[in-house]
């Protein structure tokens, strides 16, 4: 998903203290910033919104490289929306972590020397306007499978993050439904360009979910502090079994032969992506992963000025005020 | 990368009469950035009309340790809540 592999930090602490802390979120408490929490918790959960922070900033770079370029002055304004939103979100985020007391600086740097991940969705490149429409479709989507049930999560800003986020991702995944309707039901060229955006893009939206449950070390703490509230094969499940019936409404087949709806348990059967591919991907080794972080490392740099601008112009309004009085 | 922006709490009116309901915080310079950041971070779909921000320096907040001496002392007045009190049912609404 938007945070995944996060490892789980063991936890070395006062019994007592740790089984009323496991009581409070088995009783549905939720964990607010004072409150006192496993050092592990705090560790676990600053990775985890980090990386769900980045995902969202970075996840601003594909499109961003598309709002010149959209269609119509219409697409571009919903696009420039949209990728404003997600630059939203990932300052919701970003707030949630620094109440658990790392600064706003310290995840960017983390981020540009690699400490720190960002979805291996985003190290993909956006080729063609159809991508615009399968990530707003598929990515958009899956992100929303994932973060309706974080709306439950134990930690309240973190929670509360996911409600703002989660009212605002249904309109990401619309608009790509939307761009989508528009290119299947265009020229015999449109209908390729959605099509072939579905195909490079289909495993890795698989992959979004993480590796498969029985790979998945660190689930299990997580889950106990209900800071990861579904499995990764169950989302990803959930996922194959929404967008099928989707694909077929556009017309479009997804690039998997072993696809096949199993009456038995309900669901579909499908193939799993390349895993190999995926670790490879999160190593920082996708095709546009240095061109994300040199761009994030660009956005810093190029900032600067600006940050230090403001500062001092705050510092001599100040200066003038005390001078005043 | 040490000279960050200050942390401002960010309150907002709804459109309801409702009072300022805390949303978030953003970082800022001064207090006028703050209002612009909250602005653009946290009403981009018509959220309220008013926004109050704070530095979050400034707020004073009470100690989760100190739980039970500031609310314990409430839990044993319940002749607060009207449910306490029978009235008859002759007695109509009331």
């Amino acid at each position: 998903m938007y945070a995944q592999m996060i490892k789980s930090e063991e936890t070395y602490e006062d019994p007592k203290k740790l089984m009323a802390f496991q009581a409070r979120i088995d009783d549905g408490d939720r964990i607010e910033p004072k409150d006192w929490m496993p050092k592990g918790y705090r560790k676990t959960l600053i990775r985890q919104i980090g990386q769900h922070a980045h995902s969202e900033i970075v996840g601003q770079l594909p499109e961003g490289n598309w709002i010149t370029r959209a269609p119509s002055l219409e697409r571009k304004a919903i696009l420039l929306a949209k990728v404003q939103d997600e630059a939203g979100h990932g300052l919701y985020l970003y707030c949630a972590a620094e109440t658990l007391g790392v600064s706003r600086d310290e995840l960017t740097e983390m981020l540009l020397n690699g400490q720190m991940k960002y979805s291996s969705i985003f190290s993909y490149p956006a080729l063609t306007w159809a991508d615009m429409g399968v990530i707003g479709w598929l990515i958009d989507g899956a992100a929303i499978l994932n973060q309706v049930p974080l709306q439950r999560t134990s930690y309240g800003p973190y929670a509360r993050a996911m409600v703002r986020i989660c009212k605002e991702e249904s309109f990401h995944q619309r608009q790509g439904f939307d761009i989508m309707i528009k290119m299947v039901n265009g020229t015999a060229e449109q209908k390729h360009m959605a099509q072939d955006a579905l195909n490079r893009l289909w495993y890795p939206s698989l992959m979004m979910f993480g590796p498969p449950d029985a790979e998945s070390v660190h689930s299990e703490q997580s889950m106990r502090w209900k800071i990861k509230i579904n499995s990764n094969d169950e989302l990803r499940q959930k996922f194959v079994n929404q967008t099928v019936p989707q694909a077929e409404y556009l017309g479009l087949s997804i690039p998997d032969i072993n696809l096949n709806w199993n009456e038995r348990k309900q669901s579909y059967d499908f193939s799993q992506p390349d895993w190999s591919e995926f670790f490879d991907v999160l190593e920082g080794n996708g095709p546009a992963s240095v061109d994300r972080i040199e761009a994030r490392q660009a956005a810093w740099e190029d900032g600067a000025w600006v940050r230090e601008a403001r500062i001092a112009h705050a510092e001599k309004k100040n200066m003038a005020i005390l001078a005043a009085e | 990368m040490n000279n960050e922006w200050p942390l401002y709490e960010v309150f907002i009116r709804g459109k309801h009469g409702l009072s300022h309901r805390h949303v978030g915080s953003v970082h800022a310079t001064d207090s006028q950035h703050a209002i612009q950041n909250a602005r653009d971070v946290y009403t981009r779909r018509n959220e309220g009309v008013s926004i109050w921000v704070i530095p979050s320096m400034q707020i004073v907040a009470s100690c989760p340790s100190d739980k039970d001496a500031l609310f314990e002392p409430s839990e044993d007045k319940i002749y607060r809540h009207p449910s306490f009190f029978q009235i008859p049912d002759d007695v109509e609404a009331m």
